[in-house]
């Protein structure tokens, strides 16, 4: 099913993961607690995730490799030098959904991200706002996210996001969903955002539909 | 007094001085920014009559109370200028799963805000950046056990309290699954705070009430010194200090149900609503009798200064007692340390009726190891016979398991829903 047709995307990861919801196994518990309430803790108090380098990769592109202080409870990443700090999706019963958060590259070069997949998604687009003829439209973003070195790249609902269609199932409040971004040099982060209910960053695309036309976005107001 | 013949320079720092001793410890936090300087020369008529107003910003705003620990902040956390109280019911359908799902997000937003960050997803994030000693505490009421399917983990006594012949109990004061109370020194923190948390909990929940309290602003008066009610009263005299010995004792719970016992403790909230008119036609002579003390020292009637001890043996001349058989003070007094209750309460002063009728009173938070072996039987005996009922009234009442606080990366309740 989502396994198999995952799999035959590009990016697919054969692990990916669906929702993840609250249950009461501790076992379920065990591998749960730890993920993004825990992250989003860690990060207030150590300022950002480190999880540089800690992958098996070791061509790291910056030299901070070695600095690694990942502990258990913070994202998880593989070889990648980019944090997603402070991630979330608005929770949403059916269709699409957007998810946010602060891409944090400490390299000193530019990254860019080119795709992401979801657990709980057919699809995931890299979406931007832009003004096409002085209406703000969604659409899909060609050339990915930069990070740039050193820097931050935000991804907040009116701004670049990343666009989850065709849901597997309804993602409600305290969900926790996991994503997993591609960057251009083939290395892939993955993190877990929770569901908030969130009024702005409309998404009224009909399921399956990923073209900015006829998307119902197109009256959406810049913030 | 002094400070007038210090010139206005000087003067100033005098009195940022004399803030930052009062609010205490700062950390290194100075004072901010501060002074507009309107200076008499620039604006041509000299003098402190030339003084633009000016804004002196003290960096208590900036003050924090960890949110993570062995017990939940806000109870032994002296208490904050603003409160509000949030009692929640749970929507149909919000069974175990969705409360584990629920408090992770309410636990999350709270971590945040009380370090004076934003929520995650937070529409104002520039409104959390002032803490002002924000606190976040969560109880659970008697119907979220059985919605969770854990009704054999409520304490006993963790009940809707029985009915007394003095309350007139309101439904729309009274009940709740889910608490919330919210304390900060800031009014408007206070408010982002209740705005955010709300939000999340609304999936899980509908609002049954909602009351805001109020104590003196911070800095006003010294953070030790008993407070008065609006009746006048100074109100907490005999209340036991976070500090002393016997606090733990009196609140932390150390029986019963396991997940309650290390850090835990109860809250009962009882909304009492204070009958000013007629309290207003009582001369002092007769308030003071009420109470068992003085109103101007809060000296006991047996004693010269606010914390001697009452003597409830003393006599008069007639062979009375001084302190009445029915002075609140006589009613309410435990003996026994492990009975004794702990209170942290706020006022409540809402909108005025035309003919100028307050609507005024007590939002009576007290803490306790145990509802039924020290709650009731104190409030049992001021429902007997206490002279004050005659300007109390009960007209809100709800009771709260208040779970142990929580680690980093773990959540409020986890030791009895995860």
């Amino acid at each position: 099913m989502r396994h198999d047709y995952l799999s035959e995307l590009p990016n697919a990861k054969p692990e990916g993961r669906r929702i993840m919801r609250a249950t009461t196994s501790p076992t379920a518990r065990r591998t749960r607690r730890p993920r993004v309430l825990v992250a989003a803790s860690a990060v207030a108090v150590l300022g950002m995730i480190t999880l540089a380098g800690c992958g098996s990769d070791d061509s790291s592109p910056s030299g901070s490799g070695g600095s690694a202080t990942a502990t258990p409870g913070e994202a998880t990443a593989t070889a990648a030098p980019v944090t997603m700090k402070d991630p979330w999706v608005k929770a949403a019963e059916s269709g699409m959904t957007g998810a946010f958060g602060t891409l944090v590259n400490r390299t000193d070069a530019d990254i860019t991200v080119v795709s992401a997949t979801s657990g709980a998604s057919r699809t995931t687009e890299l979406h931007e706002v832009a003004d096409v003829d002085g209406k703000m439209v969604m659409r899909p973003k060609e050339d990915g996210f930069v990070i740039p070195a050193k820097g931050s790249h935000r991804l907040e609902p009116g701004s670049d996001h990343l666009m989850l269609m065709g849901l597997a199932d309804a993602v409600k409040p305290g969900d926790e969903v996991p994503v997993t971004l591609t960057f251009k040099d083939g290395r892939t982060l993955e993190f877990t955002a929770v569901a908030k209910q969130f009024a702005g960053g409309k998404e009224n695309y009909e399921p399956g539909e990923s073209g900015m036309k006829d998307s119902g976005m197109s009256d959406m107001k810049k913030d | 007094m002094e400070e007038n013949r210090i010139p206005p320079v000087s003067r100033r720092r005098v009195l940022a001085g004399g803030a930052l001793t009062v609010t205490g410890a700062l950390a290194g936090a100075g004072i901010t920014a501060a002074v507009e300087r309107g200076s008499g020369s620039q604006d041509g008529s000299g003098g402190d009559a030339g003084r633009r107003p000016r804004t002196v910003t003290v960096a208590y705003g900036e003050e924090t109370v960890p949110f993570h620990g062995r017990h939940q902040a806000g109870i032994a956390t002296p208490a904050q200028s603003h409160a509000v109280f949030l009692g929640f019911e749970l929507a149909k359908g919000t069974d175990r799963a969705a409360l584990g799902r629920m408090m992770r997000l309410l636990t999350d937003d709270a971590a945040r805000l009380t370090r004076g960050e934003p929520a995650l997803a937070d529409t104002e994030p520039e409104l959390a950046a002032l803490p002002a000693r924000l606190t976040v505490t969560f109880g659970f009421g008697p119907g979220l056990f059985r919605a969770a399917g854990v009704d054999d983990q409520r304490p006993a006594s963790l009940e809707p309290l029985p009915r007394f012949g003095i309350d007139r109990l309101q439904d729309r004061w009274s009940g709740g699954d889910l608490l919330i109370q919210i304390c900060a020194d800031d009014p408007l923190t206070v408010a982002h705070a209740q705005r955010m948390l709300i939000k999340d909990a609304r999936s899980f929940a509908r609002l049954r009430w909602t009351q805001r309290g109020f104590r003196r602003g911070r800095g006003v008066e010294d953070d030790g010194v008993t407070q008065r009610n609006l009746m006048g009263q100074l109100d907490g005299t005999a209340n036991p200090y976070p500090d002393d010995d016997v606090f733990s004792e009196i609140v932390w719970t150390d029986a019963g149900p396991r997940w309650l016992r290390d850090g835990g403790t109860t809250l009962v909230l009882r909304r009492i609503r204070i009958e000013l008119e007629t309290w207003d036609a009582v001369d002092t002579g007769a308030k003071e009798f009420t109470i068992g003390r003085r109103l101007g020292t809060g000296a006991p009637l047996t004693g010269t200064a606010e914390k001697d001890l009452p003597d409830f043996g003393a006599e008069n001349d007639l062979g009375l007692p001084v302190i009445s058989e029915h002075a609140h003070i006589r009613r309410a007094h435990v003996g026994e340390d492990r009975r004794r209750i702990f209170r942290r309460p706020y006022n409540y002063d809402e909108a005025v009726a035309a003919d100028g009728r307050s609507e005024t009173g007590l939002l009576f938070a007290s803490f306790q190891r145990d509802i039924g072996e020290q709650f009731l039987p104190i409030q049992r005996s001021l429902a007997e016979s206490d002279l004050l009922n005659e300007w109390t009234t009960p007209i809100g009442s709800a009771v709260f398991a208040v779970p142990p606080g929580c680690a980093a990366g773990g959540w409020i309740g986890d030791t009895l829903l995860g």
